[in-house]
């Protein structure tokens, strides 16, 4: 694992909005490497801060403390103008909404090539032309489609023009947020795999967010769950689902439904009580407690999580 | 709870047809459907979206949009047919009083510049007849009976001071005030975080044992279905095409839509490979839809399936399916691997057990 090239490193992140005593601490105290060609993936349930975090990697929310690193050089903070059009160019954003991320008043020749435009990454226009061609062939889209309006299409090709936007920018690196929880279940698994496919063939890294375990599961490598802004525990993703420590993973994990009658009816459904942690004398820390598996607790709790482990 | 399907239904829906009028042309959104709806169960209706499950449903309340309309076939409830109902004074003594529903988004379902607490009362006073403060107390009970913690505070503020789990809760609330034979929850927890969506799917079923009601859910969350239903109705481009008892459903589908809907859940996926994905679109039902509307997105569809309908076939006395597949005269077709794997998973869950 430790030969393993770091493409994103967040290093004890720390994200506010607002200032003075009407400050809010969004996210804190976040620690994690992202490796190039896996799919992490951030879950939480809304107003955790994982779409927070997400939208601070791509500069788009500032931060208050902390570095986040890409491919070794800090991205957070004042950096230099050349350095700021690479990453912009590198890092690349899928949002959750089809219907409310496409200009509604641009074809979608403009919305696909923006980004070229935008940075002069073209030769000429039949060059321009060619790329967007590619770009929707790409997600399984029709070249056609260029001279239509958004509102011509259904949301899962909505979706996918949304990723023909981001891919033509040829990124490394590529943000998911919630890409399948708007769309409907019988396109969901065309996103996905059209994801797990451009992800082979280009060598993408992605960062995906979510709410839902259970469909995680299927697409990511490592996962890290996030609580109230902070996050809790990290695993890769079936060592994650066969022992998992923190009280909110068990609760995320026993509410999320699974399709299967038996499974449903046996399965105890956790509800997480954060009152449970006494954390006024003992501290908590962020500690790997198996190789590669992190998780946050006090000294107390990390003995409970070691018998735990040793007990199955 | 155990359905009774010997009893006559509480309610009957046989080859309803409903029209809308869009810009002049008319869309045939539900196709001749018909379901039975027992004492005590709990159903779920399942599809996409556009599948029809929602107006279907809300037909049964009289809730169908200005433009549309009922067309053919009966809805018999309590001695009546349903749709027959034409005026909204009709309406009033089904609406709220015996049947009754909770819509999917708790944002936009309350009333915003009114306190929650009078938006209780207010559905109290209108079914019930009694006003004043023994609506409020009734009010408060509901709040109390629905999860609300210190309801005498919270009777007093704004929808905009809930979080959306709390106002789900309130929404339910003044569903189930005036205790409905049926209640009808369409995609109840779409909108909400999954801790919060079991929370609320245990209330909805202990207010279900409760006051001794009937529920229809409409989701398309197979997962969703696996935890609350007795009984499920697939639907499809304006139909239902399959029913059954939930293990029914899940372990021995028939309708290749319903194979097509489980395989492609990412929660079933094997990692490392593709899923199988529904290819195509549904179907425009502005036109009329020959033989098996699923056929153009099945890829293993029999040469029948584009020109003639299918009708139901019995599998089991409690379980029917709407295609040729089970037609004696079919090709033997095996079920795909994903739904063999689920039924394995069922083998292993019912050892133990006395029965299954």
């Amino acid at each position: 694992m430790a030969e393993r090239e770091k493409l994103i490193e967040v290093k004890d992140l720390q994200i506010t909005f607002g200032s003075g005593r009407k400050k809010f601490v969004a996210v804190d105290h976040v620690n994690f490497d992202i490796y190039k060609g896996e799919t992490f993936a951030l879950v939480g349930e809304s107003g955790s801060g994982k779409t927070t975090i997400g939208r601070a990697i791509v500069r788009i929310n500032p931060i208050s403390a902390g570095e986040i690193l890409f491919k070794g050089q800090r991205i957070t903070g004042k950096i230099s103008h050349a350095l700021d059009k690479e990453v912009i160019r590198k890092m690349q954003m899928i949002f959750q909404d089809p219907m409310a991320s496409l200009n509604e008043r641009a074809k979608v020749d403009y919305i696909v090539s923006e980004g070229l435009i935008n940075h002069h990454l073209y030769e000429n226009e039949e060059d321009r032309k060619r790329k967007v061609e590619d770009a929707l062939r790409e997600v399984g889209l029709l070249p056609e489609f260029a001279s239509r309006f958004p509102h011509e299409f259904s949301g899962g090709q909505r979706q996918r023009i949304g990723i023909a936007r981001a891919l033509i920018m040829e990124p490394e690196f590529v943000v998911a947020d919630e890409p399948i929880s708007a769309l409907d279940v019988s396109i969901r698994a065309q996103v996905l795999n059209l994801l797990n496919r451009l992800k082979a063939s280009r060598g993408l890294t992605y960062l995906f967010i979510a709410h839902d375990l259970s469909v995680v599961r299927f697409i990511s490598d490592r996962i890290a769950v996030i609580h109230k802004g902070e996050i809790v525990e990290l695993a890769e993703t079936e060592e994650l689902f066969r022992h998992p420590l923190h009280p909110y993973t068990k609760a995320l994990l026993s509410a999320a439904p699974i399709p299967d009658p038996e499974l449903e009816k046996k399965k105890k459904l956790l509800i997480y009580d954060p009152s449970i942690h006494d954390y006024s004398v003992d501290k908590p820390q962020w500690v790997e407690i198996l190789p590669g598996h992190f998780v946050h607790g006090n000294e107390r709790e990390l003995d409970g999580y070691r018998k735990e482990i040793e007990s199955n | 709870m155990a359905v009774d399907m010997t009893k006559e239904p509480i309610l009957s829906a046989r080859d309803v047809e409903i029209m809308f009028t869009l810009r002049g042309q008319t869309l045939r959104a539900i196709r001749n459907c018909s379901l039975d709806l027992y004492e005590g169960e709990t159903l779920a209706i399942v599809g996409e979206s556009g599948s029809g499950k929602s107006v279907f449903t809300k037909s049964f309340l009289g809730m169908l949009d200005a433009n549309g309309k009922i067309t053919g076939g009966t809805i018999q409830y309590d001695g009546m047919d349903l749709a027959q109902f034409k005026t909204e004074k009709d309406w009033l003594s089904i609406r709220g009083k015996k049947i009754s529903m909770v819509m999917q988004d708790p944002m936009t379902s309350l009333n915003p510049l009114k306190k929650i607490g009078r938006q209780i009362q207010e559905s109290i006073e209108l079914n019930q007849g009694i006003k004043g403060a023994e609506a409020k107390k009734k009010a408060i009970e509901m709040m109390v009976k629905v999860g609300i913690t210190d309801p005498e505070r919270r009777f007093e503020q704004y929808p905009h001071e809930f979080s959306g789990g709390m106002r789900q809760r309130v929404v339910i609330a003044i569903a189930v005030a005036c205790n409905p034979q049926i209640l009808i929850c369409d995609e109840p927890t779409t909108a909400l975080d999954v801790t919060i969506q079991a929370q609320i799917l245990n209330l909805i079923r202990d207010l279900q044992e409760e006051l001794h009601m009937t529920v229809i859910y409409i989701t398309h969350d197979l997962g969703v279905v696996a935890n609350v239903a007795d009984r499920v109705a697939v639907m499809y481009a304006g139909q239902i095409v399959e029913t059954g008892l939930i293990n029914e459903i899940f372990y021995d589908p028939w309708h290749p839509y319903t194979w097509a809907l489980l395989s492609s859940l990412p929660q079933l996926g094997v990692k490392g490979q593709e899923l199988p994905a529904i290819d195509g679109t549904p179907p425009n039902l502005f036109y009329e839809v020959k033989g098996d509307a699923f056929a153009p997105r099945n890829p293993h569809a029999l040469a029948i399936d584009f020109e003639e309908e299918p009708p139901f076939f019995d599998v089991s006395p409690t379980h029917r399916a709407k295609t040729w597949y089970l037609d004696p005269r079919a090709p033997k077709i095996e079920q795909p691997h994903t739904i063999q794997k689920l039924r394995q998973s069922m083998n292993v869950g019912e050892e133990g057990q006395t029965n299954g």
